[in-house]
């Protein structure tokens, strides 16, 4: 088992409430962090290596240096908890278990940026993680972690809580912001990127609840022991919500670097598919990356075997590579069909596309007929062709991620399993209200 | 002053200026089309896609290009930057991808819509859409509803450009129009069936590109291209009252506002001076709206007609003296 820093201690005793939090080391990281300046927590930030772990891999103490610093003008924190990645629930697991390990983290991060006032935004349908937080936060304020003077060192934070209402395009941090202040949530268009101008027009810094729980052990263990965690730019540990056929689904915490053939096969990770089967394609994180075929994710185009980091998922580019994503490993066995689970991945883009630029508006539902098409058994040839057409055409061509995130998919499983859209056709209105692959088999060996 | 180059012509632009906007300084083709993009409404751009350009050489400290297509309705230019529009077969493609998307769930019940004849979706689909469209199912539709007495909203022809909301922000105090649901059910809607009560609230017509608000004072009265413009104006104490008036025969059919080149309103108007201001008594009459010869709104138009009368001048210059003089 590799290190763990975020999920050690989980099974100790009273965990998610203060006194448990501190009885195992909490607040420490608080403490020594207030006795530096500002800019030494951003320095250990940046020099820990620390990626944003929401999905795009950004360099947090980068991203932390880039915040405007206008005299007079007020800066913010926000923390996105607006985890509705299908396939990704590390967050979620981590907020209900240990909740001060964020505000702790918080606290660190607004100290750093010079924030006063910080936001956790949460996603509406976890109004139980929502009442967690709020009473954990209570807890902090009560211990003067949390209001003026904290720990007597002159800073003040106030931390508040907002619930979303459940949107997707929310987790977007553009539309975060605009959700927060109250309006549609609608992606703005950048720039002005938040860092310049974002909550209430102020310079904002937007972070993914593990990156923000991540530097209260880089600042107990500085930036220097951090970094050796993990293998090249890909440092520390990272959560990964594993999910799919097999046999132990969980959340997991991997040092980056580990090989994806020994996440998938090894007992302390998921522990081999279900049933014995065989295993066909992976979603290595959240729904939309590229899916790849079992050949392809275990060895990367070099024929070195893949490891789970942000470099070593991505070799190939898109053709040949995926991303790490937000750590959303959806694993799928031999029987299970490509088809059928892309289009219950564009289902949810189409549903959650917010419908302000034109290409993702139209293009994500028509995805989703053509595809539903192929599931009725009423599909053509032409029809892969024509997908694949419409993916290029919203790829890239919006505002916001959320048209690439809806294309991505697509592209790839037409790119690794065409021949199973080509089947679809082909076997016609036999594939009708069949759910797994295996299924076709059976009746065809029936048939003959 | 920033210097951008756009297909090859370069202009020197102030501070802050988008490239969609150098572009309409230097005029002509290149100009990319804008269906939601409005210069004279703040934060407007960026939804519909279509004016979509290349950057292939960032600025002159970054010459990076820019790894997407950009709204260039957004984007400002910097020094040095250099642009490809419709020398891009890339920006081409896509903006053919847009008009089909743009198409995909409208109705195409042009016949039948007021809008036509002035509409910038038939502009647009004619000058960047391909024929024919691959859509096979079933298309969007909504009820037709009344947004105040005097505005009839057709969703199931809107393409959300989201102009009349921000008539609705900026222009009317205390707003009550917005945009409700989302994605390609999402619809522009006001506050639980409220009317729009407000005296600028009739703009959300003039600015609307496609045929989703129309003036229910003009709604099928009359084809627009048997109609013919006249500047025209009053006296208000609401707004500049620099109109234009729809004639037919001796009748004043509608007043809109003023429209540029861009198909953009120059002032806004109230709505006393839209609606209720009917009587050619009650205006002063400027002179006739020059119309574009592309737009079909100039056919059967007097400026034609002089057109035609030069060309027949020109016509007579050229022909034989003696024939000339032998029809006298």
């Amino acid at each position: 088992m590799g290190r763990q820093l975020l999920i050690n201690d989980l099974d100790k005793e009273g965990i998610a409430t203060l006194a448990g939090y501190k009885a195992n080391g909490g607040y420490a990281a608080l403490e020594k962090a207030l006795k530096m300046k500002p800019e030494e927590v951003v320095t250990e930030v940046q020099k820990s290596g620390l990626r944003g772990r929401g999905g795009a891999g950004f360099p947090t103490g980068m991203k932390w240096s880039f915040i405007a610093k206008p005299p007079g003008v007020p800066r913010y924190l926000v923390c996105n908890a607006d985890e509705s990645e299908p396939g990704t629930f590390k967050d979620r697991y981590l907020m209900q278990r240990k909740p001060h390990i964020l505000i702790e983290g918080m606290i660190i991060s607004s100290f750093a940026l010079g924030a006063n006032t910080s936001y956790i935004y949460i996603r509406g349908e976890m109004m139980y993680v929502f009442h967690i937080l709020e009473k954990a936060i209570q807890e902090a304020y009560d211990a003067g972690l949390l209001g003026k003077n904290i720990l007597g060192s002159g800073y003040d934070l106030d931390l508040y809580v907002h619930c979303g209402a459940g949107a997707y395009i929310c987790g977007e941090e553009t539309g975060l912001i605009e959700s927060l202040e109250g309006k549609r949530g609608n992606p703005r268009i950048k720039p002005p990127f938040p860092a310049v101008k974002g909550v209430w027009q102020c310079p904002t810094v937007v972070n993914n609840v593990e990156t923000l729980a991540a530097v209260v052990p880089i600042i107990n263990m500085t930036g220097d022991e951090y970094a050796k965690i993990g293998i090249g730019k890909s440092t520390g540990t990272k959560l990964i919500s594993a999910s799919g056929h097999i046999n132990k689904p969980g959340v997991y915490e991997i040092e980056l670097g580990v090989p994806v053939e020994e996440f998938i096969y090894s007992e302390q990770y998921c522990g081999g598919i279900r049933n014995g089967k065989k295993l066909k394609a992976v979603v290595a994180g959240g729904s939309s990356v590229p899916i790849l075929p079992a050949e392809k994710l275990l060895k990367t185009p070099k024929g070195e075997p893949r490891l789970m980091s942000y470099e070593s998922l991505s070799e190939g580019g898109f053709a040949e590579g995926t991303m790490l994503g937000s750590g959303g490993f959806i694993v799928m066995d031999e029987d299970t069909s490509v088809v059928k689970n892309l289009w219950n991945f564009t289902r949810f883009y189409h549903h959650e596309s917010c419908g302000q630029c034109s290409p993702c508006r139209e293009g994500t539902g028509w995805m989703e007929k053509i595809l539903h098409k192929f599931l009725d058994g009423h599909a053509t040839m032409a029809d892969i062709d024509l997908l694949w057409d419409i993916q290029s055409k919203i790829d890239g061509r919006t505002i916001c991620p959320l048209g690439d995130a809806a294309s991505w998919p697509v592209a790839s499983a037409i790119r690794h399993f065409r021949s199973e859209f080509e089947e679809y056709v082909k076997k016609g209105e036999n594939m009708r209200d069949i759910q797994h692959y295996y299924r076709v088999n059976q009746l065809e060996a029936t048939n003959s | 002053m920033p210097k951008v180059t756009i297909d090859g012509i370069s202009i020197e632009v102030p501070e802050g200026t988008s490239i969609l906007n150098a572009a309409r300084m230097i005029g002509g083709e290149i100009v990319p089309p804008a269906m939601c993009y409005y210069s004279k409404l703040e934060t407007s751009g960026g939804y519909c896609r279509t004016c979509m350009v290349k950057v292939v050489k960032g600025s002159e400290k970054d010459p990076r290009p820019m790894p997407k297509l950009v709204a260039s309705c957004r984007q400002p230019v910097m020094d040095g930057m250099e642009v490809q529009n419709i020398t891009s077969p890339d920006v081409i493609e896509a903006r053919a991808g847009v008009v089909e998307f743009l198409l995909m769930n409208h109705p195409l019940d042009c016949p039948i819509c007021d809008q036509a004849g002035e509409c910038n979706l038939q502009d647009l689909g004619y000058e960047h859409g391909k024929e024919g469209t691959r859509y096979e199912f079933k298309r969007r539709e909504f009820e037709k509803r009344d947004i105040g007495d005097k505005i009839q909203l057709h969703m199931t022809r809107c393409i959300l450009c989201y102009r009349c909301v921000k008539v609705a922000d900026q222009l009317c105090p205390s707003r009550v129009h917005g945009v409700m649901n989302r994605g390609d059910v999402a619809e522009i809607s006001t506050y639980i069936e409220k009317a729009i009560d407000n005296e600028m609230s009739g703009n959300m017509i003039d600015v609307c590109p496609v045929g989703a608000l129309t003036d229910k004072t003009f709604r099928f009265k009359s084809r627009v291209w048997f109609t013919k413009p006249v500047e025209a104006h009053r006296n208000c104490t609401k707004c500049s009252g620099k109109v234009r008036l729809w004639f037919k025969g001796e009748e004043v059919l509608r007043v809109t506002g003023r429209k540029d080149e861009w198909g953009e309103v120059k002032e806004f108007i109230c709505n006393e001076c839209r609606y209720d201001k009917k009587n050619v008594s009650d205006w002063v009459i400027e002179q006739p709206t020059h119309v574009d010869r592309h737009s079909v709104i100039s056919q059967n138009h007097y400026e034609n007609l002089k057109q035609m009368k030069l060309d027949t001048q020109r016509l007579k210059a050229k022909l034989p003296e003696n024939k000339t003089n032998g029809s006298k």
